[in-house]
């Protein structure tokens, strides 16, 4: 029957990206499908068992603000939680988990087979339905054809996967799995921008043949940090990881093979992370360190493979299982599944719109690493993006994007978007203007009324996030109307400025020297708010100058965000621009006049022009 | 002026300054001292009369070019014009700011590696404390200081006993050189504030340039050498004899033939040559005008230097406040991201001299220097 569809929004894949799409545009309303080719693998961890980190945590607390599922996932399965850099400031401290690949797995199929407006599908998707230039559908492996309004890929890195193990190549997505040939030709024709990219895994150790004795044992916290707002505590039983070394005779073991090593022989054409190096690449290029340090992290509480991390490689099988045995506590390991090197092709993301929408093809989403990006939290937040974006396009609703004053998230959409990747892209700290405002504390109070008002976040997390606001609000003035004279304070002891000016018990929150328990005990008023409410609010109050006075450059981002620029804009009728600017436009295509001044060597009398040039089309527009 | 009806199309005020640049250097100071003042971004007067619908589009576009050559100019300017002194001393500040960034964040993002040190204060603080004092030290520096108010400089400059001396002493009317018949009497660079043509300009006599005799004649050499490098204008001083000799000269020089008084029958000189003689006096009211003739033309380009000069000074002394918050925040044991943000701001006030440090060339460095990676 010609119009009508299956679906509103089908999502290819069942990885971190596939569900995080599928559950956000479900959210919101949209009758979803997710087509895998195997429902039992749906959030699977295919690299190491670990959620979270720098960056990463930050954008884990960023999808559960959004009501997504990596979050509460993690902390029904996570057996190591470790709050990084506690001993830092709050806006860098970075939540991570060790995770049982099953637990979590588990929790996710069970999570998805019971997702209101979600259906499971198991087939492989060998083709997408193209009508009129817009995406339609996808046709499955018997030939089935499925039709949706909106189609959202998220097939990793299935495009030309090439794994590599010393001289052996095998095609491949992920060991044991078919690489998915149609869907691939498909995009391929779609003559999109594509790259290639490289990334590696260790061998998985057998953790019974582990002398886990002869081991320095790091373990949990003792009260573990959850990644979800609507977490109130760990269930999980929680284990250590062990620490070791490479020694001398490790290296040398590496070095004597290293022309065996696939990336080393040449085979490999790819780029691979500078901040995940094979052991290889660690040998070669800090041959004056004597030793590296491995964590062997098990995979889950019934499960007796151990992940190696810190010893990804490419040598041959042989060779791999040589050089580990000579790491204490690995001397007689057996190895379950040797490590290897994957290549890959990407999508250029500069292809793709703020909301992950392929600019060529309407109804065309891309997430995950197909983009370019590696690690479960960017897929994830990648997927929630394009989830929410192909429902938004399904009910014709303008595209939703988040800035990169707001979420790591935005941060992390808009560098692809504007700068491509040259390795495989990962979220650090570093990479956010505005760190001390992206908090992972705060990542509800910053997202989750957006999310609300998008639909993407359901009653239950609505009415959680409004009592815990009102809360904190209740709190915040609370803590501004109560105040003491310079002089009360100092006969506190506290060290303040004698200048007759009275503070808030908000204004000497940020004092660093003065801690939390001092200022409840001088506002003996301020002890009804519970231990919650304290904690965030003392967060708050350290960051708050600094935050005043990033306000001026917020509003300029965002003044700058407003200004669209039409994307069919003919950059050849723009005057003042050099031939190198408008090449460097015309191929990012930037949304807006903010998104242009970030593309490098576009100048400020670059912009003037297509301000000037853009101003001009509105009023055309409006009257035509 | 009351909007709409100005340039921005808001209330703004123009002040028209009589005088030279010493004037307009004291105004822009004074305004500058106001809270809630800064000097306007590349372009953006021209985007707000824009925005308030003030510039059709092709003048809009036409500014567009201007706007960009200018901030070419002032980043040239800042590296190129001053002495090499001071742009391999925007190199150190960069590479300062770069270590410091790069010791905070592989602190900060990752704090798990065994290579990434956890604890990077001692060495920032030390890089910290570097640069707060040699920012405070360029920004006291009244050399710079002297260059931003008059911004043009002549040096008097050619081989041994060509005159150097009492030409100098001729334009400044009054003895402020040493004049003697020895080879090599001039040691060091002398310089005498003129008037010119009703600009200030700053001669300076220099040693002439030959073997030297000795070290401190070597040294006169080499400094007459950077002077004259430097300078706006060179005047490039021959005495008139049968093979007066401007192989050596730039373009722009300014070609003198002097000693014309003691020229024998055979000497001969270049056309493009002016002719005086230092002693009697002759061409000089004539070389004078010449010279009044490139500075004025030059002159009409010294404005907006003088601006960009302000805008350096301003933005080291941004830097020097953020750079000292940073130190501040160490000492006093605030979190890295703190001390982070401190130094990244530093580096921003500074990009227009030293270029952006990226968060690509921050990781770069942290990759480099680190082995990191699980």
């Amino acid at each position: 029957m010609p119009g009508a569809f299956d679906f509103d929004v089908i999502v290819v894949g069942g990885g971190h990206a596939g569900c995080e799409a599928a559950a956000a545009a479900a959210r919101t309303g949209a009758n979803t499908a997710l087509i895998t080719h195997k429902l039992s693998t749906i959030g699977e961890m295919s690299c190491n068992p670990a959620i979270g980190g720098l960056g990463k945590g930050h954008l884990v607390r960023e999808i559960d603000a959004l009501d997504g599922l990596m979050g509460r996932m993690a902390d029904q399965s996570g057996i190591q939680f470790r709050l990084l850099n506690r001993s830092k400031g709050p806006a860098v401290w970075g939540p991570r988990a060790q995770i049982d690949r099953k637990l979590y797995r588990e929790a996710m199929q069970s999570e998805l087979a019971d997702y209101g407006n979600l259906t499971l599908v198991e087939d492989g998707v060998e083709d997408l339905i193209v009508e009129g230039g817009k995406a339609g559908g996808v046709v499955g492996q018997t030939g089935k054809r499925y039709r949706a309004s909106a189609v959202v890929i998220t097939t990793g890195t299935f495009l030309k996967g090439v794994i590599h193990r010393g001289e052996e190549r095998i095609e491949a997505g992920r060991i044991g799995e078919k690489p998915a040939i149609g869907l691939s030709d498909r995009l391929y024709a779609m003559d999109l921008p594509m790259g290639r990219l490289k990334t590696g895994t260790p061998a998985r150790l057998d953790g019974k043949t582990i002398d886990w004795s002869q081991l320095e044992l790091q373990p949990a916290d003792d009260e573990p940090t959850p990644f979800s707002f609507a977490s109130e505590r760990i269930g999980v039983p929680q284990i250590s990881c062990g620490i070791t070394f490479t020694n001398p005779e490790t290296h040398k073991v590496i070095a004597d093979n290293i022309h065996r090593s696939a990336v080393y022989s040449g085979a490999i054409a790819g780029r691979g992370p500078r901040y995940c190096p094979s052991i290889e690449d660690k040998v070669h290029r800090f041959a004056s360190k004597d030793r590296h340090q491995v964590f062997l992290e098990p995979e889950g509480l019934d499960d007796n493979t151990v992940y190696p991390n810190g010893i990804s490689t490419s040598l041959p099988t042989e060779t791999q299982e040589a050089f580990i045995r000579t790491i204490v506590g690995l001397e007689n390991v057996r190895i379950i599944q040797p490590g290897y090197a994957i290549e890959y092709d990407y999508v250029d993301p500069r292809a793709l719109t703020h909301g992950l929408q392929v600019k060529s093809m309407p109804g065309l989403f891309l997430a995950g690493q197909i983009n370019g990006t590696t690690g479960y939290e960017e897929a994830g937040a990648q997927g929630l993006v394009a989830g929410l974006n192909a429902a938004r396009l399904v009910r014709g609703e303008p595209a939703a994007a988040f800035d990169r004053a707001e979420a790591y998230i935005g941060v992390l959409i808009d560098d692809l978007i504007t700068h491509g990747v040259s390795e495989p892209y990962r979220m650090f700290t570093s990479r956010a203007e505005y760190r001390l405002a992206l908090r992972a504390d705060n990542a509800d109070q910053r997202l989750t009324n957006k999310g609300i008002d998008l639909g993407v976040v359901g009653s239950a997390r609505a009415k959680m996030f409004h009592v815990k606001h009102q809360s904190l609000e209740s709190g915040r003035q609370l803590l501004k109307s109560l105040s003491l004279t310079p002089n009360e304070a100092s006969k506190l002891g506290w060290k303040v400025n004698q200048d007759g000016q009275r503070r808030s018990a908000w204004d000497y929150l940020a004092y660093p020297d003065i801690s939390l328990d001092q200022i409840i005990a001088a506002f003996p008023e301020a002890g009804g708010l519970t231990e919650r409410v304290r904690r965030q609010l003392a967060i708050e109050a350290t960051y708050a100058g600094y935050l005043e006075r990033q306000k001026a450059d917020v509003e300029q981002l965002r003044r700058d965000e407003n200004l669209q620029i039409p994307e069919d804009l003919n950059y050849s009728a723009v005057g003042g621009l050099s031939n190198e600017v408008r090449s460097k436009l015309e191929a990012v295509r930037p949304a807006t006049l903010g998104h242009a001044a970030r593309i490098e060597g576009v100048t400020p009398g670059a912009l003037v022009s297509l301000l000037a040039h853009v101003k001009r089309r509105q009023p055309e527009r409006a009257a035509g | 002026m009351p909007g709409p009806a100005s340039y921005t199309g808001e209330d703004t005020a123009e002040l028209y300054l009589h005088g030279g640049a010493a004037v307009i250097e004291h105004a822009l100071d004074a305004i500058c001292s106001f809270e809630d003042t800064r000097l306007a971004e590349a372009g953006e007067f021209t985007r707000r009369a824009f925005e308030n619908g003030k510039l059709d589009l092709v003048e809009a576009e036409g500014v567009a070019d201007l706007i960009d050559a200018e901030t070419r100019a002032q980043k040239h300017l800042a590296l190129d014009q001053l002495d090499g002194r001071l742009s391999r001393q925007y190199e150190v500040w960069r590479s300062s700011l770069l270590n410091a960034l790069a010791l905070l964040e592989v602190s900060i993002d990752f704090p798990d590696e065994d290579d990434a040190p956890d604890e990077t204060r001692e060495p920032v603080a030390r890089t910290l404390r570097e640069m707060e004092a040699s920012l405070e030290k360029a920004l006291a520096d009244d050399s710079v200081g002297e260059r931003i108010r008059d911004g043009f400089h002549i040096a008097i400059v050619g081989p041994p006993n060509a005159g150097k001396s009492s030409l100098l002493n001729k334009l400044a009317r009054r003895e402020a050189a040493i004049v003697s018949d020895i080879p090599g009497t001039t040691r060091d660079v002398v310089e005498v504030r003129l008037k010119i043509g009703g600009q200030i300009a700053w001669v300076a006599d220099t040693a002439g340039l030959r073997e030297a005799a000795d070290v401190i004649e070597a040294e006169g050499v080499r400094r007459a050498q950077q002077r004259a490098a430097s300078a706006d204008l060179r005047i490039q001083v021959r005495a008139a004899d049968d093979r007066t000799d401007f192989s050596e000269c730039g373009e722009d020089d300014l070609l003198v033939v002097n000693k014309i008084d003691l020229a024998g029958e055979n000497a001969k000189w270049p056309d493009s040559a002016m002719v005086i003689s230092a002693i009697t006096g002759d061409g000089i009211r004539e070389l004078e005008r010449i010279i009044a003739n490139i500075i004025c033309a030059k002159a009409g380009s010294v404005g907006a230097p003088l601006i960009t000069r302000r805008r350096h000074r301003l933005a080291l002394e941004s830097a020097l406040f953020h750079v000292k918050q940073a130190s501040d925040l160490i000492t006093r044991g605030g979190g890295a991201e703190l001390v982070a943000e401190d130094v990244r701001l530093a580096s921003r006030q500074l990009s227009g001299l030293i270029g952006e440090i990226g968060v690509e060339e921050i990781l770069g460095a942290v990759f480099s220097s680190f082995c990191i990676g699980k």
